[in-house]
């Protein structure tokens, strides 16, 4: 099974975004841009995703969810924030209830920009998480079978 | 006695876009009752007028929502120049009219496909989408943006159209007319669709009247209330009718919503026949004073702007009532007696917005 490439699986979540990045997230698994050529596939289940796309900021009612979100995914596993809104929190960022960007809560890898960023964007950011992950799995890979030699 | 549990719905969840939580108390497998519990979304948006001042305030307000993004800014803007007395120029208003039917094509086509997902019909979903992007191939055309397009302002509108992108507005409502027509045959008349949404979560007009639902929701049960009849922009003088419905189930909120598909591309042509020639904006000088109401038609309801000003560069209080809120008493009372397999689909059909709803 070693051998076996693995197609990275998916989960999106809305943080506190405004929508606009939201469906600009669903229309890059839409037939015109097609996100899923790079070996993806979009999921709802945390417990089998690989790599997490979040939009929007995180607030006070979120950040539990996003943070056990997180938690929920095996290892190995990428974060790919999309808007400015996840990069920082964006024009919210001001606001009472907005305590930052996703990474306030959770490690973020990739930082998509963009109000709302554009499906070039986030597919660019989708390609560079499916390759970090690669390289991830590969380490993981490496340390299991150490582990076993143990 | 039956048996009673409780199942958490969301606020992560495959169906929905966007995370709202649902208690939902069920007997075997039908829903008894159905509590929401909201603010997952919640920004504080509007307490940013104390920081923005009421010109960069038009670019907030368009993001409560990225979906009716046009909308919030225009309700946003028509509130403001309605304390300052501003007569937006002609041009501008049609300009805007144009833009926000294209809103809401782009919206209900949206959420055909959403639907369409939510019932298990993902060929249908994509086909969709495939559509929409014509829509927002126009709007990016026209506006610079896919999404949020920024082009209104206090006064008018910032960016004017020419007549190639006109052209390229018509050809494309060409297209998508003939294109629609086999998916909507699809929605009106296969017969796997129509099992999964004819009779599921009726609201009677008695009801939906009486829990205030706003928009197409509303609509499919009856209830003849369209904000655009008002006649704000360049609506007073193009020729529409409300769409309505009397079954009030599903089934009806989808053929309502298509019917306004088809009345959105007709007032779009409509305006751009007589779109007039001349400025698209006025200059403002000077600062709210005062404060307004503004009722306006968003794609999935009524939605309403208050805007107070004390003659400062920064208003007082900015405030939005928008119709996700209306329609969530409908939806529980819809959702009680529903078989547990459709609240996914029962959450769809009042086409929820949940970061309109929170802000
Ligand atoms: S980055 Fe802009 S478009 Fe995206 S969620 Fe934030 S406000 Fe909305």
């Amino acid at each position: 099974m070693y051998k076996v490439k693995k197609s990275p699986w998916v989960l999106h979540y809305d943080g506190s975004s405004c929508n606009g990045c939201d469906i600009e997230v669903l229309a890059c698994l839409t037939p015109v841009y097609d996100a899923e050529r790079f070996g993806i596939v979009n999921t709802g289940d945390p417990m089998q995703a690989d790599i997490l796309l979040i939009t929007g900021g995180i607030n006070s009612q979120n950040e539990a969810v996003v943070k056990q979100l997180y938690d929920q995914m095996p290892r190995p596993k990428v974060v790919v924030a999309v808007g400015v809104c996840a990069c920082t929190g964006g024009i919210f960022k001001d606001c009472y209830n907005i305590l930052g960007g996703a990474d306030k809560v959770i490690p973020v890898d990739i930082y998509v920009p963009g109000c709302a960023a554009r499906p070039q964007a986030i597919i660019d950011g989708i390609v560079q998480a499916v390759e970090l992950f690669e390289k991830r799995l590969e380490k993981h890979k490496a340390y299991v079978k150490k582990e076993k030699e143990a | 006695m039956k048996k009673r549990s409780i199942v958490p719905y969301g606020p992560q969840h495959p169906v929905l876009p966007e995370p709202i939580h649902l208690d939902l108390v069920i007997e075997d497998e039908k829903i008894v009752e159905a509590i929401p519990s909201i603010g997952f979304v919640h920004r504080g948006l509007e307490s940013l007028v104390q920081k923005r001042d009421f010109n960069q305030m038009v670019y907030v307000a368009e993001r409560v929502c990225g979906i009716c993004s046009f909308g919030h800014g225009f309700g946003y803007c028509e509130a403001v120049e309605k304390i300052m007395g501003v007569e937006v120029p002609g041009r501008a208003k049609y300009l805007r009219t144009i833009w926000f039917e294209l809103s809401r094509l782009h919206s209900h086509l949206l959420w055909l496909g959403l639907l369409a997902d939510g019932f298990g019909f993902e060929n249908l979903f994509y086909q969709c989408w495939r559509i929409r992007e014509k829509v927002l191939d126009v709007l990016e055309l026209t506006t610079g943006g896919r999404v949020i397009f920024s082009v209104n302002k206090i006064g008018g509108v910032l960016k004017d159209v020419d007549e190639d992108m006109l052209a390229a507005v018509k050809d494309m409502l060409d297209k998508i007319e003939l294109e629609l027509k086999p998916i909507v045959k699809t929605f009106r008349e296969e017969k796997t669709v129509r099992s999964r949404l004819d009779g599921v979560g009726v609201l009677t007009k008695q009801q939906a009247h009486d829990l205030g639902c706003a928009g197409p929701f509303a609509r499919a049960s009856g209830i003849k209330s369209d904000m655009r009849k008002m006649g704000y922009a360049a609506y007073g003088e193009l020729d529409f009718d409300i769409i309505t419905s009397d079954v009030g189930d599903s089934y009806a909120r989808c053929d309502v919503r298509i019917g306004e598909l088809f009345q959105s591309i007709s007032i779009i042509r409509q305006a751009i026949e007589k779109l007039p020639t001349g400025d698209i904006a006025v200059p403002v000088k000077g600062n709210p004073d005062g404060e307004a109401f503004i009722r306006i038609e968003q794609p999935r309801g009524e939605a309403v702007y208050y805007v107070k000003g004390t003659g400062t560069p920064f208003i007082n209080r900015m405030r939005v009532r928008t119709p996700t809120f209306a329609n969530l008493a409908g939806l529980c009372e819809t959702l009680k007696g529903a078989d547990y397999a459709d609240v996914g689909l029962l959450i769809l059909t009042i086409d929820p917005c949940i970061s309109c709803t929170e802000r």
